[in-house]
């Protein structure tokens, strides 16, 4: 790699391949990190995220493959080697020390003078605002004050990465929200490379910068939330991150600023040219938010469709319909709650028109 | 099906059981003990006088018994008696075993704990199989093996690395084998129930913050086990220091430990006052220390994983 070390390519996996006996865990991962970054890996249970997170921890030995830091291969270094540290998913806070002692068992591994570890050890507490607990034993503190621990415990080293395995997968949902935050500005006040380990789609979104989505082992995208949310790459991701509506179909019209699907539910246009063969079969992606639905026909010539309200449910937030076209192909459509009384006219079996702009849709071709 | 929590009664019946039982069997004969150790010695018929003096009626407690363990006659130095060597050796021979037993027992309990589930019972069952045979008969087996004839030896002779047999039936050394052999169960199977426990992502954390593994064994592994090496540790320790067969059957003549004294005292000297005596000191030397160690640590070597 020509441009190795730099601030881009900071943390870099090449074809990183891990193999238990007969499957693959991780298959061919290579990723670049930049210095600073938050990224994080998502995927549901399985997919070797975890895997790939302790092979970069240390704790398992790449089959194959690189891992590069700065230009220099770490791969081959023990975990305790390794300028990597991790907060793990359970916090594994040790229970025989205090909070103290937790944060300063690092330190002390690496023999600085006792004047140095209380300075560290204090502004770690201040970092995470539990100096008033520093006496206390790990199983007398909340679940949140435990994850604030394990986060400054894994910071004291000055770590040039820090690995965090499903870092809010401990607590429960309310505090969830309140804590990601509160983990990003510590991260980003420290300014450590980060890479994060989630199957929660919305915790990846809000706290990292960069997502990779992995499945079966592999990568199948790498990009910011809204690159990975609006452009997916394939039909895998579009489901997998939020709520989609997927149409089959071959494609009808090929130009350069747009195309056109012929899919069971009739022809879609799509604002963007696919560079395709025509007939190709392709599918179009459609978010429900980005669905519009009504009892009267819109003055709308495209995407326009019609169909039977089957549905309701009621989020608070947001109301979500599921309406069978004439077809018979279910379409799910959420419409924000922004008044108390808009949507409350449409009900079980009504007959509805539901369209979308031409920018709503991608193709994806697998 | 309900659980239905235990009424009053059946609750107290339960709790009752094991109470009567230690009542029954082993505080009232210990009171016994302890009333004989303060008569005087009786003849071949009764062994041991009542307590009071049938002459005058009088309530006698007899002290001699105990004051003659520490001290031999009127002009003896104090602490300079048989007794008294008996107990330091039998506590020095008992801290031996338990530290022998340890330090076997800790790397085998680890190793089965890490090893995977479906091994571990296997591995168990090896650990318990000796207590299917008789314990005299393992005993004896040792003998076989150490003799100056046994196995070692002749094996040693046959190689040309020895001329001479080396002793070692008799000597402190084979007490020692015999004792840490028949004990050592007692140290696997109560580390072996802590160990299992321990979340060994602990150690990965440990390795993670810098620790090598020997750090990380000793700083994370070894306090995180204290309950289990407290607990092996007291019980192969307290039936040691009162071991009477393994020493009579390994240990050499000249090395006498207590439980050998009591008996001498019992059976050749027929002086039951003094061998329950010795018994009951015995029983302070190890209840003492123990019951120091709860008050200032404030739990039970088993109360906390």
């Amino acid at each position: 790699m020509a441009d190795a070390g730099t601030k881009k390519d900071y943390l870099v996996t090449e074809k990183l391949v891990k193999r238990f006996d007969e499957s693959l865990a991780v298959d061919e991962v290579n990723l670049s990190i930049s210095k600073g970054e938050i990224f994080a890996l998502l995927g549901s249970s399985g997919c070797g995220k975890s895997t790939l997170l302790r092979m970069l921890a240390g704790f398992e030995t790449p089959t194959s493959g690189r891992i590069l830091l700065g230009g220099q291969d770490v791969a081959k270094l023990a975990p305790y080697e390794r300028p990597f540290n991790m907060m793990f998913q359970s916090y594994a806070l040790f229970p025989h020390l205090d909070i103290w002692e937790n944060i300063a068992f690092g330190l002390k591994r690496e023999g600085l003078p006792n004047s140095d570890i209380k300075q560290r050890v204090g502004e770690m507490l201040d970092l995470v605002q539990l100096t008033p607990y520093a006496k206390r034993k790990p199983h007398q503190l909340s679940g949140g004050q435990q994850q604030r621990v394990a986060l400054a415990r894994s910071l004291a080293k000055k770590p040039k990465v820090l690995l965090l395995d499903e870092p809010l997968g401990a607590l429960d949902k309310k505090l969830r929200e309140q804590t990601q935050f509160e983990l990003v500005n510590i991260i980003e006040k420290v300014g450590v490379t980060c890479v994060m380990v989630t199957h929660d789609q919305e915790e990846a979104m809000t706290m990292a910068g960069r997502i990779a989505v992995m499945s079966k082992g592999r990568v199948l995208q790498v990009g910011s939330p809204e690159e990975v949310y609006e452009h997916p790459a394939n039909r895998f991701v579009a489901d997998f991150i939020g709520n989609v509506n997927l149409f089959d179909g071959k494609l009808s019209v090929d130009q350069p600023d747009r195309c056109a699907v012929q899919t069971a539910i009739g022809e879609i246009f799509v604002g963007h040219g696919v560079s395709g063969a025509l007939h190709m079969p392709v599918s179009i992606a459609v978010r429900p938010e980005k669905i519009e639905i009504s009892k009267e026909r819109p003055d709308f010539a495209h995407n326009l469709f019609s169909g039977k309200v089957k549905e309701i449910a009621y989020f608070g937030s947001y109301n979500s319909f599921i309406v069978q076209a004439s077809d018979g192909t279910r379409v799910k459509i959420t419409e924000a709650n922004t008044s108390r009384h808009d949507l409350s006219n449409i009900t079980w079996e009504d007959d509805v028109f539901f369209w979308w702009s031409d920018g709503a849709g991608i193709v994806l071709r697998d | 099906m309900a659980i239905t929590r235990l009424t009053m009664p059946g609750k107290r019946f339960v709790i009752s059981v094991p109470f009567v039982w230690l009542i029954l069997f082993f505080l009232f004969p210990f009171l016994i003990l302890l009333y004989i150790s303060f008569v005087d010695m009786g003849n071949d018929i009764s062994p041991f006088k009542p307590i009071w003096d049938s002459s005058t009626g009088l309530l006698k407690l007899k002290y001699e018994n105990y004051w003659s363990i520490f001290r031999s006659g009127d002009e003896g130095v104090l602490f300079q008696t048989i007794y008294i060597e008996a107990y330091v050796r039998s506590l020095w021979y008992a801290l031996c075993t338990a530290l022998l037993c340890l330090v076997i027992g800790y790397p085998f309990s680890y190793f089965i704990a890490r090893a995977k589930p479906s091994v571990r019972p296997a591995l168990l069952m090896m650990v318990m199989l000796p207590f299917w045979t008789s314990f005299l008969l393992r005993v004896y087996a040792w003998k076989g093996i150490l003799a100056d004839q046994g196995v070692i030896n002749q094996v040693l002779m046959a190689l040309g690395l020895i001329q001479e047999p080396l002793q070692m039936l008799y000597t402190d050394v084979s007490m020692l084998v015999g004792m840490t052999y028949v004990y050592l169960p007692f140290m696997v199977l109560p580390l072996y129930a802590n160990l299992v426990k321990m979340d060994f992502r602990l150690l990965e954390a440990a390795h993670d913050l810098g620790a090598s593994p020997f750090k990380a064994f000793w700083l994370v592994t070894v306090p995180l086990s204290k309950a289990g090496i407290i607990a092996g540790f007291m019980l192969v320790f307290i039936p040691s220091v009162g071991e009477f067969v393994i020493p009579s059957l390994l240990g050499g003549p000249e090395n006498i430990m207590i439980g050998r004294v009591v008996w001498d005292e019992m059976f050749s000297s027929n002086n039951w006052p003094r061998a329950t005596a010795l018994a009951v000191v015995m029983i302070g030397l190890i209840v003492v220390p123990l019951a120091i160690y709860y008050h200032y640590t404030g739990d039970a070597p088993d109360a906390k994983a």
